[in-house]
């Protein structure tokens, strides 16, 4: 069992909402949530989902070098994603699908990455400040942590505005928590005080680690020692996802510094099309996480709100929608051209990448003379 | 005309100065570089001068510093990092040569890294192990980054405020041994580009090519033959990526023989990089084999034997009287 007395729930997984001390002092930021907003929490999950199992389709029939599957995580990623307000900005993983939906993405720009035709896909700025995914594990703590240092020194955050105050959040897994860039992201955003939340989704499994070789304390008491306030939530509970980190990144962007929420949630896929959880864990431990799957849980919740078959019908429409045009436009993504290689190595121009350009259009060209 | 004669380490620091004045994202981040002014005095005065938002002392970690100089950049500013010592930058590998060397590509253009990271670097001081390293040829070999040494305190003046302006990350590496030597310091105008080879002595016979502290060698050396009859050209990279390799190449095409000199080893270097160049470039000139001459291919070695180890003018001039026997 990997919850404590520390977890923060406020929906337990029989779809019912908890009360407790701490439950009770986030459940007003829920209270704060319309009937619409609360639809589009489960709506996302759901989409996301398919999308996700599109995805993975997708790559086995070939379409793509690689997959990077979100299942289970979703409340963890929806609740969060939607408690970032429009002016904050986003510094994900690489699994971080449901946000980048969020933050409207196309979602085809995470298919064309792991297709092998970009390294990127999106422009941060034209995507709602959701960054660019990033492989080496950790690295991006560290970019989060100086952009809410730029934040700061540009005083556009602390000023008592939360609808225009600036913050950042940044996603890792546990496995990043044995990082060095992890901690010295602790350690800068602890100095200067930084407007920003690290958002842990621990997923139990780095690739094949379990994270009892990460660590052997609970990971939300790491950040303590650095002088940085950690909590742990629920992560298959969207309501406490959304709460917990709509409340800390406020207190982050009010100016009382950075803070650390590690969502305990499950990986329920492979690390990656690559990989094979068979070799390494164990059918009971998927099983008892199958059980708190965070949609159905919220499904249960909204259905004893009153919501009816026709919304869970539209939404299973629109999921499915949406995975017949991703499977659509997969198959229509255009290999680059090879000049893509060369263009934006530098931002001005470098004789090498100029010259080596233009030997490879005459050598390609002069095949076809 | 303004000209004054000053230290290396004062030029920095007045380009730095200046560089601040123009704009003011640029920012200055590092360890021990607020009241302390760095370990070398470079930044001396500025925290005073422009404050802690503009100059800040950072913890001390290296992936730190440049990880959130990325973030910065990412965010419009303009940092310049300092990292204490050539033989410290190692901690930050991976955020320069995966992160930085990477970013804007990665982003196909959208974001730009205007981000400067000075390293003092290279030997002559005498100092304990990992403080008097050559580590450029790893970062040279890294596409993405822009890497410049000036070997004169006008160069350091401009070149740094030069290396700022760049909308590309630029290594901005700091010959160590030069930071005392008075030198003339023209402040009217930049004369050179950032990216330009110079010839800074001109000569018949065999052509040497160097960067940074290496220069002061590669000078004496000249003069030294010159006593002797021989007609030494002498051109200072100034830009070690790019290599602006035409004048390297006119020269040689005058003497038909080429040195390459510098403090890093030989090993898969800069050196070798011209070498292989000017070969593929400049064949039917050649009258010799282009040669190197370099630091061993072994770890710098103990303070008391550096001397040995660096190349010296004698080493340099035997190698001329080598490429002049063939």
């Amino acid at each position: 069992m990997p919850y404590s007395d520390a977890t923060i729930q406020l929906l337990s997984p029989e779809g019912t909402i908890v009360s407790s001390d701490a439950a009770d002092e986030y459940q007003p930021i829920i209270d704060a949530l319309s009937d619409e907003q609360l639809r589009e929490f489960h709506r996302t999950m759901v989409v996301t989902r398919r999308f996700d199992v599109e995805a993975a389709n997708l790559q086995r029939q070939g379409q793509m070098g690689l997959w990077v599957p979100s299942m289970g995580q979703e409340a963890a990623q929806v609740g969060s994603g939607f408690a970032a307000r429009k002016q904050d900005h986003i510094f994900p993983a690489y699994r971080e699908h449901a946000i980048a939906m969020i933050r409207g993405v196309d979602v085809l720009d995470i298919v064309r990455m792991l297709r092998g035709v970009t390294h990127g896909g999106w422009n941060p700025v034209t995507s709602k400040n959701f960054h660019l995914y990033t492989l080496v594990i950790g690295s991006q703590a560290l970019h989060a942590t100086g952009y809410a240092m730029g934040i700061q020194l540009d005083g556009a955050t602390a000023t008592g505005d939360p609808d225009n105050d600036e913050a950042v959040i940044v996603y890792y897994g546990d496995g990043a928590t044995s990082q060095g860039d992890v901690s010295e992201a602790f350690v800068f955003a602890a100095s200067y005080q930084t407007p920003q939340v690290f958002f842990l989704q621990n997923n139990h499994w780095a690739i094949s680690v379990p994270v009892s070789t990460q660590s052997r304390t609970p990971l939300y008491l790491r950040s303590t020692g650095f002088g940085i306030p950690g909590i742990q939530i629920d992560g298959n509970d969207v309501l406490a996802s959304y709460a917990v980190t709509r409340k800390n990144l406020d207190e982050a962007r009010a100016g009382n510094g950075p803070r650390f929420i590690e969502a305990l949630t499950y990986r329920m896929g492979a690390h990656t099309s690559s990989d094979d959880p068979s070799k390494y864990r164990a059918d009971a431990e998927v099983e008892f996480w199958a059980t708190r799957d965070p949609i159905a849980r919220f499904e249960t919740y909204l259905r004893g709100r009153g919501e009816g078959d026709a919304f869970f019908a539209d939404v299973a429409t629109q999921a499915e929608d949406l995975a017949l045009d991703i499977r659509q436009r997969t198959h229509e993504i255009e290999t680059p051209s090879t000049d893509k290689m060369f263009d934006h190595v530098y931002s001005e121009p470098h004789p090498l990448i100029t010259v080596q350009k233009q030997w490879l259009a005459d050598y390609e060209a002069g095949f076809g003379a | 005309m303004t000209i004054d004669s000053m230290p290396m380490a004062k030029a920095i620091n007045a380009g730095l100065r200046e560089a601040m004045n123009n704009d003011p994202k640029v920012l200055l981040m590092g360890e021990d570089i607020g009241p302390l002014g760095g370990v070398f005095r470079v930044t001396e005065g500025l925290q005073a001068e422009f404050g802690e938002k503009r100059v800040l002392d950072t913890p001390l970690a290296e992936s730190g510093i440049i990880g959130t100089a990325i973030g910065l950049a990412m965010r419009g500013y303009r940092p310049v990092c300092e990292i204490q010592f050539d033989g410290f930058i190692f901690p930050g590998f991976d955020q320069i040569t995966s992160q930085l060397a990477k970013m804007t590509n990665r982003h196909e253009g959208h974001v730009t890294m205007p981000v400067v990271i000075r390293v003092p670097y290279g030997g002559h001081i005498g100092a304990v192990e990992h403080h008097q390293e050559s580590p450029e040829a790893y970062f040279a070999h890294t596409p993405g980054l822009r890497l410049v040494s000036p070997s004169t305190p006008n160069d350091a003046y401009w070149m740094i405020q030069e290396a700022i302006q760049s909308n590309d990350p630029v290594m901005f590496f700091e010959p160590k041994s030069r930071y005392w030597p008075k030198g003339d310091v023209d402040r009217t105008a930049s004369t050179f580009p950032l990216h330009a080879t110079r010839v800074i002595r001109e000569g018949t016979e065999v052509t040497l090519v160097g960067h940074g502290a290496m220069m002061a060698v590669l000078l004496q050396a000249a003069e030294l033959a010159a006593e002797e009859g021989t007609s030494i050209e002498v051109i200072d990279l100034r830009s070690l990526s790019p290599i602006d390799y035409d004048p390297i190449i006119v020269s040689v095409q005058k003497t038909g023989r080429l040195i390459v000199a510098q403090e890093a080893p030989g090993f898969v270097s800069v050196g070798s990089e011209i070498a292989a160049t000017v070969t593929e470039r400049a064949f039917y000139s050649l009258e010799a084999p282009v040669l190197r001459v370099a630091g061993f291919d072994a770890p710098f070695p103990p303070a008391k034997l550096e001397t040995i180890y660096l190349p010296d003018v004698d080493r340099v001039l035997e190698a001329v009287d080598r490429a002049l026997a063939y």
